[in-house]
């Protein structure tokens, strides 16, 4: 893909390390990347590699131990906390494997929750939740709670309210590890579907089936970057 | 975006959200608040209660006389010994004498008016309404040292005093319970064997028995009405030995004057005054047969007292407030760790540290705050029906719902910080991975 863009994602020789008493645990070994804006890019690898971890620096929840990070351009390895929340707010959005919806709150709420820290005036802040829940096929579960959703409708309530900022980046760790096959498919074909809307998507995935629908496929281990495959 | 309307409403709708999460657990909730409830609400009923009983006490000093020295006549205790192991024809003679008038006149300046007074107790008869009262002879200047005025007709004066008339004046109860459905002026009551000609019927006076009896002393029956008739005419029908019949046996008691009100001219001087007064009789009383009574002085002891009382009503309230905070603390930590995974949320989703600490604080401070807030209705209901039920007499001061309320407030601050920093403090990462 266009390599002559600015890369809306660079890591530059980033390390994770824990620190658990006397050991540290490496989790991230000097990774560089370049992701374009646009892309839609899956991650693969062992168990225990690395790839939550280089999902959590890349959604900003998490800072390298060493290393720059330029997101959009902007150096966010050194910024401070209250920064990294905005940013996590503004330009990126999470899809999480067990859904992490908000228990008490309604579908429409859950949706607006981003919305509501980044100070969206009400009724805007519902016309957006109401459109976003119509485009995943939630239209009509509007006041529901999310126990009362399956899995898969779960689901697609966080890929709504991780659009609700219009993020440049997507991130989904496992996004259809807890789905059925067909719930899966219905997430995968809304993942293509914003990625041919221009959106760029990162996703962690055990699965090749899942891993090879993106255009992009690159392999952890044990902290480092195995493989890099372009479709 | 307009940041003040934006933050007016965010603020709403994070009190609508904590609002929910506390109805969600609603008896939780209760539960937590109720140590709040009750030390708010008893602190405020007991202030209420106390207030109003401290109002009737100074209400009723103040009916004696902030200007005035009380002197009473006291039956000397080793006196009561003697007089119950002699029998009859014995008349026992102690208390206050016309000397003691004189001497406190002649030497003491700033005094404007000593007023003495002989009190009999007996029955008043309106043919066949009887009362229990008391017989009070004294001067025609008598209700000026009270305050008191004369509701209906007039005090006996100098003429009729000098005259030794058969005329008296009834206290606003005596009037009522002799003549309940007619005018008692101009009407005669019976004493023992002499008739009075009623010229007068004094102002009716807020008092409770408890504790008027208690000012008054032993000495003085303040549940009795009184009926005042001129000194004169009571030396002349009563003489100066009475007798009253006690235990199956008659008891002599010869005293000159039961009462002595001095009321000096300047009130400022009134303790001072009280000291030379005591020095005085002390003089020329052999045996403690008296005693002074200085209403300004129970006045103090009785503010000071309430002070006290305040004073421990503040400690109860600061000690519940204390307790009720820790209550809150505890269930505002157990608040945190149960939504762990929901604070990991919204810091994924872009919450602030400061967004997580005011959404736990707007929590607690809800909690501690609907806990005040239930306890001034409780606290302002119960002193009603007390009063209602009770028949006593309740102040709330405007001061005391106000300020438990904003204390209860504030405890949920002081106490709701700690956790909502806790919850703040947590790493997103972690608090995404909790269960
Ligand atoms: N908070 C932590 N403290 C200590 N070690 C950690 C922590 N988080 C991750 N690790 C370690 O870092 C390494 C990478 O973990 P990570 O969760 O990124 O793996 P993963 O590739 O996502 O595995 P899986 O496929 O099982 O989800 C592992 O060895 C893990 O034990
Ligand atoms: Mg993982």
């Amino acid at each position: 893909m266009a390599a002559s863009t600015q890369p809306i994602v660079l890591l530059d020789k980033v390390r994770k390390a824990y620190r658990m008493g006397e050991f540290t645990v490496e989790a991230l070994r000097g990774l560089d990347l370049h992701i374009a804006p646009g892309e839609y890019l899956s991650i693969m690898g062992p168990s225990g590699c690395g790839k939550s971890t280089l999902l959590n620096v890349l959604g900003c929840l998490d800072r390298p131990t060493s290393g720059r990070y330029l997101l959009g351009g902007d150096d966010v390895s050194t910024i401070p906390d209250d920064d990294l929340s905005s940013i996590r707010g503004k330009r990126l959005g999470f899809v999480f494997q067990s859904y992490n919806l908000i228990p008490q709150l309604t579908v429409l709420e859950n949706i607006e929750v981003p919305l509501f820290y980044q100070n969206t005036p009400e009724d805007e802040a519902r016309t957006i939740a109401t459109e976003l829940a119509s485009r995943v096929g939630l239209g009509h579960r509007l006041n529901h709670r999310p126990f009362e959703l399956s899995g898969g409708q779960q689901q697609r309530v966080a890929i709504a309210r991780a659009l609700a900022n219009n993020p440049l980046v997507l991130l989904a760790d496992e996004a259809t590890g807890n789905l059925d096959s067909a719930s899966g498919r219905e997430i995968l074909s809304l993942f293509d579907d914003l990625h041919s809307q221009g959106k760029t998507l990162i996703m962690v995935t055990h699965d090749l089936g899942v891993g090879e629908r993106a255009a992009r496929l690159i392999r952890l281990r044990d902290g480092e970057l195995e493989s890099d495959t372009r479709r | 975006m307009i940041p003040l309307p934006s933050f007016s409403s965010r603020f709403r709708r994070t009190v609508q959200l904590g609002i929910r999460s506390l109805w969600l657990h609603r008896l939780r909730s209760l539960l937590t608040v109720l140590g709040i409830v009750f030390g708010v609400c008893s602190v405020i009923a007991m202030l209420a209660i106390g207030e109003g009983a401290s109002y009737e006490a100074q209400q009723q000093i103040k009916n004696l006389g902030s200007q005035n020295i009380l002197l009473k006549s006291v039956k000397p205790a080793e006196e009561e010994k003697v007089s119950n192991r002699q029998q009859n024809n014995f008349a026992l003679e102690y208390g206050l004498k016309q000397d003691d008038i004189r001497r406190i006149r002649d030497t003491i300046p700033g005094i404007e008016l000593v007023v003495p007074a002989r009190v009999i107790r007996d029955y008043v008869w309106n043919i066949t309404h009887r009362v229990d009262a008391e017989i009070v002879g004294t001067l025609p200047n008598h209700p000026a040292t009270r305050n008191q005025s004369v509701a209906q007709g007039r005090f006996f004066n100098d003429l009729e005093m000098d005259a030794a008339s058969p005329v008296c004046v009834l206290g606003h109860d005596v009037a009522l319970k002799l003549f309940p459905a007619e005018e008692a002026l101009g009407r005669d009551v019976r004493v023992g064997l002499n008739y009075y000609r009623v010229i007068g019927i004094m102002e009716p006076r807020a008092r409770s028995a408890a504790s008027e009896a208690s000012i008054d002393g032993p000495a003085a029956n303040a549940a009795l009405g009184r009926l005042y008739i001129p000194l004169e005419t009571a030396r002349r029908r009563f003489g100066e030995i009475l007798s009253r019949r006690r235990g199956g046996t008659y008891e002599a008691e010869k005293v000159a004057l039961h009462e002595i009100t001095v009321r000096v001219s300047r009130p400022e001087t009134v303790i001072a005054i009280s000291e030379v007064v005591k020095d005085i009789l002390a003089r020329h009383h052999t045996r403690k047969d008296y005693e002074v009574v200085v209403p300004l002085e129970l006045l103090r002891r009785a503010e000071r007292t309430k002070q006290i009382f305040n004073l421990v009503l503040g400690s109860i309230a600061a000690i519940s407030l204390l307790v009720g905070g820790i209550g809150i603390m505890n269930i505002m930590l157990a608040n945190v760790t149960e939504r762990t995974r929901e604070i990991g949320i919204r810091r994924a989703l872009g919450a602030r540290r400061k967004d997580i600490i005011t959404q736990f604080l707007v929590e607690s401070v809800l909690l501690s705050g609907s806990g005040g807030l239930i306890g001034v209705a409780l606290g302002i209901a119960i002193p009603f029906a007390v009063s209602a039920l009770a028949h006593m007499k309740v102040i709330i001061t405007p001061w005391s719902p106000i300020a438990a309320f904003t204390l209860s407030a504030m405890v949920g601050i002081l106490f709701g910080i700690y956790p909502a920093r806790r919850a703040a403090a947590l790493d997103p990462v972690e608090a995404l991975r909790h269960e």
